[in-house]
């Protein structure tokens, strides 16, 4: 079984949300770029955790995105996997890069596609379907758990209120969320080694965005907190009440 | 025409599918056309139930009443519902952003080449092309998104838009589709029965290490079960083992916009707050008046969660008594 993981480049976790150019970019100055938390902790991982098993004979690591991505994608391997391509394609809405993940899929003949439940910075939790219907294969979103066996997989999906288990033949295309392993520390054996991993840079194949951002926006300022006094509790229960209305 | 997909499970029209019918009505009340529904598998009480999703909006319910959908498989839906928006002439397609809402939509927006906004939270503006509001940055920002193609799926965020009724009926047509052979068996189901779940809730009570241990969650319980809450945590709690892992909330953990949330011995690091913050109200608990989690509150008390918590439940407790 060959795996395909999914790496997207993601502002970090406490980055400053602020915008440039008439609210049409997002303010990058000075702000650390990271690995997709879903797709470094939970896609990845799991990824690496079936070849140990001997479940998987090579996992490739797949990003879309410019040169300025590189440094991210070493990140990556450092963590593991044999080697990446990173498709040359600066920016692209959610189906522009589902076609390029697709291909690359489809050339490599890989069997399991690997993605992570979302980007932290887009939320778009699209990508991975539209990979799915683009290779005509199956597809569990948000799932929390992944078995393989010869040929097949289980994994378990987040449903409201619940989980659903469900059983699947390859090809295939997995989201991967909190559940499916545990976040690895790069040792410096794996930073050292992930220098010299191959990473293959390939043209787009040709496709049209269905979408484009037209702005950003910040949402409005919260009016600040009331404070209640802590000897008069009952006061908060009667402005939950009568004010916010909540119950 | 908007079609919008009314997702059910075990035979009951989802909660979340009330809110996405709403949305679509007024979508296609702003453009002149109408909202009519379309749901797959079987319908416990249909000759009731799919009726009455006329009090949302809809002039007409599609059902494909075929025990083949009854098992959910993402793409044997998408085939479905691109079938079924093609013949009736659909040129919006909604779903609610749910679990089943994030595998459907994307593909059904390949298949058709129709652009796709997921996690939509206002209504389109139509006045310059097709551009919907959704949320970005974990919550933190907005982006408006133009859709570019002839047909349009939106995905509209749980909770976002709100569920608007009237006194009318919809008409109910069936319709005969031809399920596609799926690639996926499901083996089991398992929900948590009895509490609400955390993605549904309108009140959630939530609790973090400020609270000390497991064995002090009857802080954060007693309220809830007061007030009819579901209860979460943050991240720091599920890695501590005193509360299940489905229960953390934030960046990395569920995302939640309910009415109510309200956060007991949480300091309110960014990450948490990814999760949270498009809850409508939120209220903080904190013995540190410097906890980063009072900015982002409406109301807040500085003070000891051991202290402040029973007292609080008791005024619930009369306030309920009262009426
Ligand atoms: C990439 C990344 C992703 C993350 N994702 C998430 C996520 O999804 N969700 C999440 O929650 N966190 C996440 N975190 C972790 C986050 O940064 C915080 O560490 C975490 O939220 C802290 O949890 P806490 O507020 O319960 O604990 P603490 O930060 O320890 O805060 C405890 C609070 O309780 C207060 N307190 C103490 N005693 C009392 C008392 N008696 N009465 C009242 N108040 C009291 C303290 O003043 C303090 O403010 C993530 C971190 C990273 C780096
Ligand atoms: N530019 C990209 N290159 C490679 N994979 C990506 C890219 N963008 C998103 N993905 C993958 O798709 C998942 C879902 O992204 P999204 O649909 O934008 O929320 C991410 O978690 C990644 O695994």
């Amino acid at each position: 079984m060959k795996i395909l993981v999914c790496i997207s480049k993601t502002p970090d976790t406490t980055a400053k949300i602020a915008f440039t150019d008439n609210n049409t970019k997002f303010a990058d100055g000075g702000v650390q770029f990271i690995v997709n938390p879903y797709d470094e902790w939970y896609a990845l991982v799991r990824a690496l955790e079936l070849k140990e098993a001997g479940l998987a004979t090579t996992v490739t690591l797949v990003n879309v995105g410019g040169a300025d991505n590189d440094p991210i994608i070493r990140k990556a391997l450092a963590i593991g996997g044999d080697d990446a391509v990173r498709i040359n394609l600066e920016s692209g809405d959610s189906f522009t890069i589902a076609s390029q993940i697709a291909a690359v899929a489809k050339d490599g003949g890989y069997d399991l596609v690997l993605t992570g439940k979302e980007t932290i910075d887009y939320n778009g939790s699209s990508i991975g379907g539209m990979v799915a219907e683009l290779l005509d294969a199956p597809y569990v979103s948000l799932a929390t758990k992944l078995d393989a066996a010869a040929g097949n997989l289980t994994a378990t999906r987040e449903i409201e209120g619940g989980e659903e288990v469900a059983e699947l033949s390859l090809p295939a295309v997995i989201s991967c969320q909190k559940g499916m392993a545990e976040q690895r520390i790069p040792n410096m054996k794996g930073i050292m080694g992930a220098r010299t991993k191959p990473l293959a840079v390939k043209e787009p194949v040709a496709t049209d965005a269905l979408t484009s951002i037209v702005s950003f926006e910040l949402p409005p300022a919260k009016a600040g907190v009331k404070l209640v006094s802590a000897d008069t509790p009952e006061e908060l229960v009667r402005l939950l009440r009568e004010e916010a209305k909540v119950f | 025409m908007v079609l919008i997909f009314a997702d059910q499970t075990d035979g009951q029209i989802k909660k979340q599918a009330f809110e996405a019918i709403s949305y679509g009505a007024k979508i296609a009340g702003q453009t002149g056309t109408t909202a009519e529904v379309l749901v797959l598998g079987t319908v416990e009480n249909a000759a009731s139930t799919l009726p009455a999703l006329g009090k949302y909006g809809a002039s007409r319910v599609h059902y494909a009443d075929n025990p083949a959908f009854n098992g959910f498989d993402a793409q044997v839906y998408a085939a479905a519902i691109a079938d079924a928006a093609t013949a009736a002439g659909a040129d919006v397609i909604v779903f609610s952003n749910t679990t089943s809402g994030k595998a459907i939509a994307p593909r059904l927006s390949a298949r058709l080449k129709a652009g796709l906004v997921a996690g939509a939270v206002a209504l389109p503006d139509t006045s310059a092309g097709f551009v919907v509001k959704k949320s970005v940055f974990s919550g933190k920002a907005f982006a408006n998104v133009a859709i570019n193609t002839p047909v349009k799926v939106i995905s509209l965020n749980p909770n976002a838009f709100g569920i608007q009724t009237s006194e009318t009926t919809a008409e109910v047509v069936s319709i005969n589709l031809t399920p596609s052979a799926g690639k996926i068996k499901v083996t089991s189901v398992n929900k948590v029965t009895g509490t609400v779940p955390l993605s549904e809730a309108e009140l959630v009570v939530s609790g973090g290490r400020g609270l000390k241990g497991p064995e002090n969650w009857h802080l954060v319980e007693d309220l809830a079960k007061e007030i009819g809450a579901a209860t979460a945590c943050s991240r720091a709690v599920a890695d501590a083992h005193w509360r299940p892992h489905h229960e953390h909330v934030g960046q990395t953990g569920g995302a939640i916009a309910p009415n109510l949330y309200f956060a007991i011995g949480i300091s309110g690091a960014i990450q948490h707050l990814a999760g949270v913050n498009r809850s409508k109200t939120i209220v903080v608990i904190n013995k540190d008046p410097e906890a980063p989690f009072f900015k982002a509150a409406d109301y807040g008390i500085v003070g000891d969660a051991f202290e402040v918590m029973p007292k609080i439940v008791e005024a619930v407790k009369k306030m309920k008594a009262v009426g």
